[in-house]
C-alpha cells in the first residue's frame, strides 16, 4: 500500500510533466500561427487561402512571387536558424550551468562568422563549402576557449572571460576582412556584424535542416544527461552518465549547430543567448529546456526580422533588433547573477 | 632573532636603492625607444620616401608627394603618442582603483561607453563639432565607469576582480551591439561611424587633435598627481584610512582623471582596447608597483605600444593599412587571457 507522500510526488509529478508539454504545445503553436502571419500580412496583406494555395504549389497569379520567392524563404529560414541557434545556445548554458557561458558570447558565433567571412572574402567561395568551414572553427574555438579556461576544472567565470577574449580578437578579424573586402558592400557587412535574413533562398535551408536533424537528434537524445549535469558534474556521474562524452557530443552538436546557422544567415545577436532564459522563465517547472528553447529561438527570429520588415518605419535586419533587445538583457542578467550568484 | 631583524631593512634599502637606478634607466631608455619609434613612424608608410625629402618636411615644405606624405604622418605620430600615453595612464590609473589587474578602459566598457555616447549624438542629435564630440564621449565614458563600477560590486564580496571583468565586459558586448543596432540602419552616417569604431589614428589632422589637447592635459595632470593616494589604496581601504587619505575622494578623482582620458582619446580615435591592460603591467615587472614611477612609465610605455602597432599595421598590410585597434586587440586579446588564466580565482 503506497503511502500518501509517494501518492503526492506522483500526483505533482504527472502535473509538472503536463504542464511542460502545454507549454511545448503552446510555444509550437505560436510558431506556427507566426508562420502563418508573417506569410499572409507584409507591406500587402494576402489571404490565407492564397497563402495556403501557394504553399500547396499552386500557381496564384500576383501572389506566387511574394508569398513563394520573398516571403516563404525568409520565414523558413528564420524558423531553421532560430530553432538552430536556440538550441545550440541553450545545450551550453545548461551544460556550463551558466547563462553568460552561450555561444555568442565566448566566441564560437564570432569563430564561425570569422570563418565563413575569410571563405566568402577573401577565398572566394560559396555554398556548403563555407558551411564546413564555419562549423570547423567554431569547434575549433570551441575547443581552444575550452582548453585555455581548463586549470584544475573550467570555472565558469574564468571560461567565460576568456571566451569574451577569444572573442574580441576574432571580431576584430571580422573587421579587417570586411574593411579590405574590394566590393564593400552594407548589406554584406551587416550580415556579418550582425546577422540578416536578407536576400534568403530556399536552398540555403538545407544545410540547416541538415544541422538541425544530425545535431539536434544527439542533442535531444542526450536530455536525460544534460539534465543530469545540471545538478554538478559529481552528481551527474553519481547518477550514471558518462560526463566527458556527453559534454564532447554536447559541445559538438552545439558548435555544429550554431556554426551552420551562422554560416547562413550571419551571427543573429544574442538569439542563443536570449532563448534559453526565455524558454525557463515560460516552463518554469522542471523540464528539460532543449525543445522550448529552440521554439524561443524560433520564435525569436520570425518576430524580430517581422518588427525590423514590416512594423517600425525603416527597414532593419533582424540581428539589429534582437541585439538591442538582448543588450539591456544582458545588463539586467549580470546584475542579477552579481546578486544572487544564480544560474538560469 | 635579532640578526634577522637587522638583516631585512639593510636588504631592503639595498633593493630600493638599485631599483631607483635601475628606474631612472629604463626611463631613459625607454623615451629613446619612443623617440626612434616616432622617427620611424614619421618614415615609414606605404609610400618609401627619401631622407631629403622628411628633412624638407619637417621644415614645412610640401612641394612633392614624399613631403606631403610625411606632412600627412605628423599628426599621425603625434595623435598616436598622445592617445596611447593616455590610454596606459588611464589603465594604470584604473587598475590601482580597483585594485584589479585585469582592470581596463576597453574590458571595463568605459571606452565603449564613450563610443555608445557618440553614436547616439551622431545618430538622433546631429552633433558635429569636435568639442562637441569630445565632451559627448567624456560623458558617455563616466556614466559606463559608474555603471560598471555599481554592477560589479553588487552582491557578496564586493568588485572582485574577476566579477568587475565580467560586468566590464558584458556591459561592453552589450553596448557594441546598440552601437551597430543604432548605425548599421544609418546608411548616412554608417561607413563614417563603422569605421572610426575600429579604432585607429590613420587621417589624423592637426584640426582634429588641437580641440582634444586641453582636456588630455587636464586628464594627465590629475591622473599624474593621484600617484601618492594609489599608493595608499593600493594598501587596502582600511590601511589607505589609516594613514589619513580620504579614500573615497582619491577615487574619485583619479578616477576623473582616467574618464577625460579615456573619453577624449576615444572621441578622436575610436575606442582602442587592451592597451591600458597590456601596459601597466608590463611598465610592473620593469620597475615594481610604487604608482609615482608607474604612472608616468605607463604613459610613456602606451604611447611607444601604440605607436608601434601603427607602424606595423601599415608595414604587414602594405599596400593597405590595418587599423590599430585591431592590432592591440590581437596583441592585447591573448594577454587578457594569460591573466585571467593566471589569476587565482576563489569566488567561482
Amino acid at each position: 500500500m503506497p503511502s500518501p507522500t509517494i501518492d503526492l510526488l506522483a500526483v505533482n509529478r504527472r502535473r509538472r510533466a503536463r504542464r511542460h508539454s502545454i507549454a511545448l504545445g503552446l510555444l509550437l503553436v505560436l510558431v506556427v500561427v507566426l508562420f502563418g502571419f508573417t506569410l499572409s500580412v507584409g507591406q500587402s496583406v494576402i489571404a490565407p487561402m492564397d497563402v495556403l494555395r501557394v504553399l500547396l504549389g499552386e500557381p496564384v497569379p500576383g501572389t506566387s512571387f511574394t508569398v513563394g520567392q520573398l516571403r516563404l524563404p525568409r520565414a523558413v529560414l528564420s524558423i531553421l536558424s532560430g530553432l538552430c541557434f536556440g538550441l545550440g545556445g541553450v545545450a551550453f548554458q545548461v551544460m556550463l550551468r551558466n547563462p553568460l557561458a552561450s555561444p555568442d558570447i565566448i566566441g564560437i558565433t564570432s569563430g564561425a562568422g570569422a570563418a565563413a567571412v575569410f571563405a566568402i572574402v577573401v577565398l572566394q567561395m560559396s555554398g556548403p563549402v563555407v558551411s564546413l568551414l564555419a562549423v570547423g572553427a567554431g569547434l575549433g574555438v570551441a575547443v581552444l576557449v575550452y582548453g585555455l579556461s581548463f586549470r584544475n576544472g573550467v570555472g565558469g567565470t574564468r571560461l567565460i572571460l576568456v571566451g569574451i577574449g577569444v572573442s574580441a580578437m576574432l571580431q576584430s578579424v571580422i573587421a579587417y576582412i570586411l574593411s579590405t573586402a574590394l566590393s564593400w558592400s552594407l548589406q554584406e557587412a551587416m550580415r556579418w556584424l550582425t546577422g540578416s535574413v536578407n536576400g534568403a533562398q530556399l536552398q540555403q535551408a538545407l544545410p540547416l535542416l541538415l544541422a538541425l536533424t544530425v545535431f539536434g537528434g544527439v542533442l535531444l537524445s542526450r536530455t536525460r544527461d544534460l539534465e543530469a549535469l545540471r545538478l554538478g558534474d559529481d552528481t551527474a556521474s553519481a547518477l550514471g552518465v558518462r560526463v566527458s562524452q556527453t559534454r564532447m557530443l554536447v559541445i559538438v552538436s552545439a558548435v555544429g549547430m550554431i556554426a551552420a546557422a551562422t554560416a547562413v544567415t550571419g551571427p543573429i545577436a544574442f538569439v542563443a543567448f536570449l532563448a534559453g532564459p526565455i524558454a525557463a522563465r515560460i516552463v518554469r517547472s522542471n523540464g528539460s529546456l532543449l525543445l522550448p528553447a529552440a521554439l524561443v529561438g524560433a520564435i525569436l527570429v520570425l518576430l524580430g526580422d517581422y518588427v525590423g520588415q514590416v512594423l517600425l518605419p525603416s527597414r532593419y535586419p533582424v540581428g539589429v533588433i534582437t541585439g538591442a533587445l538582448g543588450a539591456p538583457y544582458l545588463i539586467f542578467l549580470i546584475v542579477r547573477v552579481n546578486r544572487t550568484g544564480g544560474s538560469l | 632573532m635579532t640578526a634577522a631583524s637587522i638583516k631585512i631593512p639593510v636588504r631592503v634599502h639595498g633593493i630600493v636603492a638599485r631599483s631607483n637606478r635601475t628606474r631612472g634607466l629604463w626611463l631613459l631608455v625607454l623615451v629613446a625607444v619612443l623617440a626612434l619609434l616616432s622617427a620611424l613612424s614619421v618614415t615609414t608608410g606605404t609610400r618609401d620616401v627619401a631622407w631629403a625629402e622628411i628633412m624638407a618636411a619637417l621644415g614645412g615644405g610640401q612641394e612633392t608627394i614624399g613631403q606631403a606624405a610625411v606632412a600627412l604622418r605628423m599628426p599621425r605620430t603625434l595623435l598616436a603618442v598622445l592617445s596611447g600615453a593616455a590610454l596606459g595612464l588611464a589603465g594604470a590609473i584604473m587598475q590601482g582603483i580597483t585594485r584589479n589587474p585585469l582592470a581596463d578602459p576597453g574590458i571595463l566598457g568605459v571606452n565603449m561607453g564613450a563610443s555608445l555616447a557618440v553614436v547616439i549624438g551622431v545618430a538622433w542629435f546631429g552633433i558635429t563639432s569636435a568639442h562637441a564630440y569630445i565632451w559627448t564621449a567624456i560623458l558617455g565614458a563616466g556614466g559606463a565607469a559608474v555603471f560598471v563600477y555599481t554592477i560589479g560590486s553588487l552582491g557578496r564580496g564586493g568588485a572582485t576582480p574577476l566579477k568587475l571583468a565580467l560586468a566590464g565586459a558584458a556591459t561592453s558586448v552589450a553596448f557594441a551591439s546598440l552601437v551597430i543596432a543604432i548605425v548599421l540602419p544609418r546608411g548616412d552616417i554608417a561607413g563614417g561611424i563603422q569605421a572610426w569604431q575600429i579604432g585607429g589614428v590613420g587621417g589624423a589632422t592637426y584640426d582634429r587633435v588641437v580641440p582634444v589637447l586641453p582636456f588630455l592635459g587636464v586628464g594627465f595632470a590629475i591622473s599624474l598627481l593621484s600617484a601618492r593616494k594609489l599608493n595608499s589604496l593600493a594598501l587596502g581601504d582600511d590601511v589607505a584610512a589609516g594613514l589619513g587619505e580620504h579614500v573615497a575622494t582619491a577615487r574619485a578623482v583619479a578616477s576623473l582623471g582616467a574618464i577625460l582620458l579615456c573619453g577624449a582619446t576615444t572621441a578622436v580615435c575610436g575606442p582602442i582596447g587592451f592597451l591600458g591592460l597590456v601596459v601597466p603591467h608590463l611598465c610592473r615587472t620593469l620597475i615594481g608597483v610604487d604608482h609615482r614611477w608607474l604612472l608616468p612609465f605607463s604613459a610613456f610605455g602606451g604611447a611607444a605600444l601604440l605607436l608601434a602597432a601603427d607602424i606595423l599595421g601599415r608595414i604587414v598590410a602594405r599596400p593597405g593599412e590595418i587599423d590599430v585597434g585591431i592590432i592591440t586587440a590581437l596583441i592585447g586579446a591573448p594577454f587578457f587571457i594569460w591573466i585571467v588564466r593566471r589569476q587565482r580565482v576563489r569566488d567561482l
